[in-house]
């Protein structure tokens, strides 16, 4: 039995390829998904462990949540004490800012937008367990505020050398400055910067730069003799510390600024595999179809090896057996291209500035016992039903002419695929307008019901359109369009299982398309409203800039008012929380705050602005009080008035003044200005000043209200064309999936294909024939996801609306393209097909039984 | 029977066609130099011994196949220098076929099978002799049912109809009656006998049945690639007769072959 099975998969090579292309797709994804965050991590783990000294002191409160530096410090003073601890070899303290970035020879940031610019000072302490930290490996290290090293990646990238002078911009007293570039640092033992850029100054420098001055380090390094341990060395300190000062081994720290960052950038890997599985559904319908395909093929085949005694188990296990060898096959093939993917994913991410090229690629047993348990449990699973179905043919078929297959009544299937989209809309429901754990697995989970219920009801959903698109054919095409339309509707499971698998991939593309189409339109409008100001100065990374722009731009002639906002962290009831800071005198001028209870001119120092969701699930009111938790200061704010939910320049819900975002220890940078010309004055023409101000800070962007909508929009569609690159790849197995389909129908009917060239249809009026049904089934497929898209896009705008998102757009043009291109695409995947078809040996093909 | 013209014109006809397959010691020579002529308006019956090449020599005259050496013509066409664009429209024009197994496109009703060649031409059926055949083969109300909900002999009927449709210049019959009862066979040859008698079609069936070679006007004898005989106005115990003497002398060859 094992040999017969073993026997027809061999005979069917060329099937063979075909199915298990799904399965090497969705496991190369997968692989390729593991074997990049791996190397994420693997180099994270590496820059953190030559960043931390062997025992690292910090004062409480010095880093927020974000990681964003605080004015709390530890002072110079310490540092000596701390060197003469037991068992400690030295003690030095660091100055580190992020914040600072380095801008090449053309005026570019180095890095783009997104990887950190740290700055440091220079000192020689080892890293923990005498790694060497950051060294100076070529010219000097940096003495006085003229000189500055940068390490030597940035320095190449950036096209500096020894001598030249560097242009650094930041967000620390100094907007821009211009030190000469007079030594470049590497990490000897190894490490990378992952794109980040690393600029070293000396020490009193940097503490000008960073620490407004004050003689002290944002943290202290702790060096231990030969023989001391960390958490030796680490008790040591403590008991010399004062209260308000932590100290912790190298290693605690390094796991923990690792695990903060790998925590950050879960995210990522959580993404990419949503995607793997979104390929791998996809990919299993494919399977599906093809297995029902080859039993239906093999129908006599197996009827024979039922009336020669073998049971229905047998039958069922032959086939799977099929199904283990494609999963082990397609596995093996999807590892190989997973890790061509990584290597791909990692040069994508590298072109958003997280540069991992200085890491190896990191491949792990476990992604391999992954992958095959992946690739083999979905082939096996998907191949389940169609060998069941081969288990009950009857014994007696192998006798007969034609072999009907047998097959569960379509109204079954109605009645399940409607239960199921019934279930999805619910559990979508409860995501979105209930108050569950994890709304988002509710509501992904309720999409992806929703469209298996869609996918199992659309044989019967999608025969009116069949019926008419046969109609259309024959009036359009003749008896070539009738035979393709007769075809399309010949076997509707078959021909809806592979319409639905593109109905999947467009689903989710309409979904995204309707959103970000919204989406955008709200933004415009909520801009549109709520922005009375003539310009915003922002940094295009979100970074805080300089509180010397705001300075000039105040000064220029024409200038109204510069009204600014910064941001900070604080903790709220034990939870970390966003605060904005504005000035409230110009705050009403630049902005349209509609309120709900107070005025805005109600906001002073110590007191604070709720916006209305958050006031009504704490119960705020007018003259209640917040207790706030920040770096210097614990205290309670008193809520001055209560805001209305709708302004996107308002992205935190409580809003303070600068002067108490300040006395709570954050620097004063500043997040954007938004600026008011005088009555008279043009835009345009206070635009074309503003930006003289800014020329030499390249991470500074003036826009106008326009300009802030553009940006705005860009953001989302630099996430939508992500999105849509990776569901590129469902809707590519799903394209495979009509090939597939096509072929195995071509094969399927090798002796009609042969009648009809015996009487007389021409090559080309068969490759019409097997494009036309290839549309049909495409554009089905595009029909049927761009409705359920719609409907899903739509619901979630409608969710989504108390968030500030309220205009609900469908991006009808652009859905009749997506309609018009799967179709084309249709066009495309009966290539392959058409020409098999048109080339069959006609005498061949009539012999053929 | 018709009177039979002392001058018979070819419908089709072969000059030394030879079809061999393989090459060196696995060469099989199908059809060894072959002439023969296929005459307008009469049914002839094509016989011979598995392997003799009947099969092969149809398939060539009827443009399914291309010869090895030697000429093919369907009336003053000469096939072998055709290209397959000319070969199709020749298949879809002059020539209809009847196979073994029906081969009807399951997904049509049988008056839109019966239709397809024509169609597919983008051709109308001439009222009248549409009308004719649809008569003949008789098939009442079924004409819009499908291929699945007819018998055998039903379908093959449906089948002699297509073939007709299209006023071929010759049709082409293989085996029509192989599957079917012989009740049903004998309707199929009937049909066949009427459409040569009454409309002047000409025919070639490939049959081994000497029952179905009984109702043509002139079977030719095939073995070994070669016609070896030909006989007018056959009926079953003649043929029988003749098959036999020719499977004995195979018979004979086989042995020989052995003892060497």
């Amino acid at each position: 039995m094992l040999r017969a099975s073993w026997k027809s998969l061999l005979g069917r090579k060329l099937r063979l390829l075909l199915s298990t292309f799904a399965i090497v797709l969705g496991v190369a994804f997968v692989a390729g998904t593991l074997v990049f965050t791996d190397t994420l991590s693997k180099s994270f783990d590496a820059i953190f462990a030559s960043s931390v000294g062997d025992v690292v002191v910090t004062r409480d409160g010095s880093q927020t949540d974000d990681g964003s530096q605080t004015t709390r410090t530890v002072p110079a003073s310490l540092v000596g004490r701390l060197a003469g601890a037991q068992g400690a070899a030295r003690a030095d303290g660091n100055v580190s800012s992020s914040g600072l970035f380095v801008v090449d020879r053309h005026g570019k940031l180095v890095g783009g937008n997104g990887p950190p610019g740290i700055a440091v000072n220079h000192n020689t302490a080892p890293a923990g367990h005498g790694v060497e930290g950051l060294a100076i490996v070529r010219g000097h290290a940096p003495t006085g505020a003229g000189e500055v090293a940068i390490d030597a990646r940035t320095a190449r990238t950036a096209g500096y050398r020894i001598g030249d002078t560097v242009s650094l911009v930041g967000s620390g007293s100094r907007a821009s400055l211009h030190p000469t570039l007079v030594g470049l640092a590497d990490f000897r033992d190894g490490g990378s910067t992952n794109g980040a850029t690393i600029t070293i100054f000396d020490p009193r420098t940097a503490q000008d730069l960073f620490l407004q001055g004050k003689d002290a380090f944002t943290d202290v390094w702790v060096t231990a003799k030969p023989g001391v341990s960390q958490a030796e060395l680490r008790d040591q300190v403590r008991a010399l510390l004062p209260a308000g000062y932590t100290a912790v081994t190298g290693d605690q720290a390094a796991d923990d600024a690792a695990s903060g960052v790998l925590e950050a950038i879960k995210f990522i890997s959580t993404f990419l595999l949503i995607f793997a599985g979104i390929s791998l559904v996809v990919g299993s319908f494919l399977i599906v179809n093809t297995f029902s395909i080859l039993v239906a093929q093999r129908s006599r085949e197996l009827a024979l090896l039922r009336a020669l005694g073998a049971s229905r188990r047998q039958v069922t296990r032959s086939v799977l057996f099929e199904a283990t060898v494609l999963g082990t096959l397609g596995a093996t093939l999807g590892l190989g291209l997973g890790v061509l993917l990584a290597i791909g994913i990692r040069y994508l991410f590298s072109r958003f500035g997280l540069d991992l090229s200085g890491q190896p690629l990191v491949f792990q047993p476990s992604t391999a016992v992954v992958c095959y348990v992946v690739g083999i449990v979905v082939t096996v699973v998907a191949a389940y039903l169609p060998a069941r179905r081969a288990a009950r043919i009857a014994p007696v078929s192998a006798l007969r002419d034609d072999v009907a297959m047998p097959a569960s009544a379509l109204h079954r299937r109605l009645v399940a695929g409607m239960v199921m989209m019934l279930a999805g809309a619910g559990a979508m429901a409860a995501g979105l307008l209930t108050d569950v754990p994890r709304p988002g697995y509710w509501v992904g989970g309720g999409i992806l019901v929703a469209l298996l219920g869609a996918a199992a009801a659309s044989p019967v959903v999608g025969r009116p359109f069949l019926a008419a698109a046969a109609a259309a054919y024959t009036r359009l095409f003749g008896s070539v369009g009738r035979l393709a339309g007769q075809n399309a509707l010949r076997n509707p499971r078959r021909t809806a299982a592979t319409a639905s698998a593109l109905m999947i991939g467009l689903a989710l593309v309409t979904t995204m398309a309707t959103v970000g189409a919204s989406s955008k339109a709200s933004v415009d409008k909520a801009i549109a409203d709520n922005f009375q100001g003539d310009l915003v100065v922002s940094n295009v990374v979100g970074e805080r800039f300089s509180s010397s722009v705001g300075d000039r731009v105040d000064r220029l002639d024409g200038v109204a008012a510069v009204t600014r906002i910064r941001s900070g962290v604080a903790t709220i009831d034990g939870h970390g929380q966003g605060v904005m800071a504005v000035d409230p005198a110009h705050l009403d001028s630049s902005v349209r705050v509609d309120m709900v209870q107070g005025a805005t001119s109600d906001l002073r120092d110590g007191t604070v602005l709720v916006a209305e969701k958050t006031a009504t699930k704490r119960h705020l009111e007018v003259g209640d009080t917040v207790r706030m938790t920040m770096p210097e200061r614990r205290r309670n704010y008193r809520v001055a008035a209560i805001t209305a939910d709708n302004n996107p320049l308002l992205y935190y819900p409580y809003v303070l003044t600068l002067g108490s975002l300040e006395r709570a220890g954050f620097q004063p940078a500043d997040q954007q200005l938004i600026v008011d010309a005088d009555p008279g004055v043009s835009v345009a023409q206070l635009k074309k000043q503003v930006d003289r101000v800014t020329a030499d800070l390249p991470t500074v962007t003036v826009k106008d209200q326009d300009g802030l909508a553009a940006e705005q929009r860009g953001q989302f569609d630099q996430l939508l064309y992500l999105i849509y690159a990776l569901l590129g790849m469902a809707l590519v197995i799903a394209l495979l999936g009509v090939v597939n389909t096509l072929a195995l129908s071509v094969i399927e009917r090798t002796r009609e294909v042969g009648m009809l060239r015996a009487i007389g249809v021409s090559r080309r009026q068969l490759r019409t024939m097997v494009r036309l049904e290839s549309v049909v089934i495409s554009v089905l497929g595009a029909l049927l996801g761009v409705g359920m898209g719609v409907v899903f896009g739509v619901a979630l705008m409608g969710a989504l609306r108390g968030e500030g998102l309220e205009v609900t757009v469908v991006p009808a043009g652009q859905l009749a393209v997506v309609v018009l291109v799967s179709g084309l695409l249709g066009v495309l995947a009966a290539v392959f097909p058409a020409r098999r078809a048109a080339r069959l040996d006609v005498l061949r093909a009539i012999a053929t039984q | 029977m018709t009177e039979q013209t002392t001058t018979r014109r070819a419908a089709a006809r072969t000059v030394a066609l030879t079809k061999t397959y393989g090459s060196g010691d696995a060469k099989v020579v199908a059809l060894d130099e072959v002439d023969v002529e296929l005459y307008a308006g009469e049914f002839t019956a094509v016989m011979g011994p598995s392997g003799s090449g009947k099969s092969t020599l149809m398939h060539c005259c009827a443009a399914l196949d291309t010869a090895t050496s030697g000429q093919v013509f369907i009336g003053d066409t000469e096939l072998t220098r055709l290209k397959d664009k000319e070969l199709t429209r020749l298949r879809r024009d002059a020539i209809g076929f009847v196979f073994q197994s029906f081969n009807l496109v399951p997904t049509l009703t049988a008056e839109e099978n019966i239709q397809l060649p024509l169609s597919i031409a983008g051709r109308k059926p001439e009222k009248d002799w549409y009308d004719t055949v649809i008569e003949t083969v008789s098939l009442g109300d079924r004409l819009d049912h499908r291929p699945n909900q007819l018998s055998g002999g039903q379908q093959q009927r449906v089948a002699v109809a297509r073939a007709l449709a299209s006023r071929p210049s010759i049709v082409f019959a293989d085996e029509p009656t192989g599957n079917l009862d012989s009740r049903s066979g004998a309707e199929v040859l009937s049909l066949l006998r009427r459409s040569v008698d009454e409309f002047g079609q000409t025919i070639v069936m490939v049959t081994h049945d000497p029952v179905a070679a009984a109702f043509t006007d002139r079977v030719l004898f095939l073995a070994d690639g070669k016609v070896v005989d030909e006989m007018r106005s056959p009926d079953r115990e003649t043929v029988l007769e003749r098959m036999t003497r020719m499977d004995a002398r195979q018979l004979e060859a086989v042995a020989g072959d052995g003892a060497l």
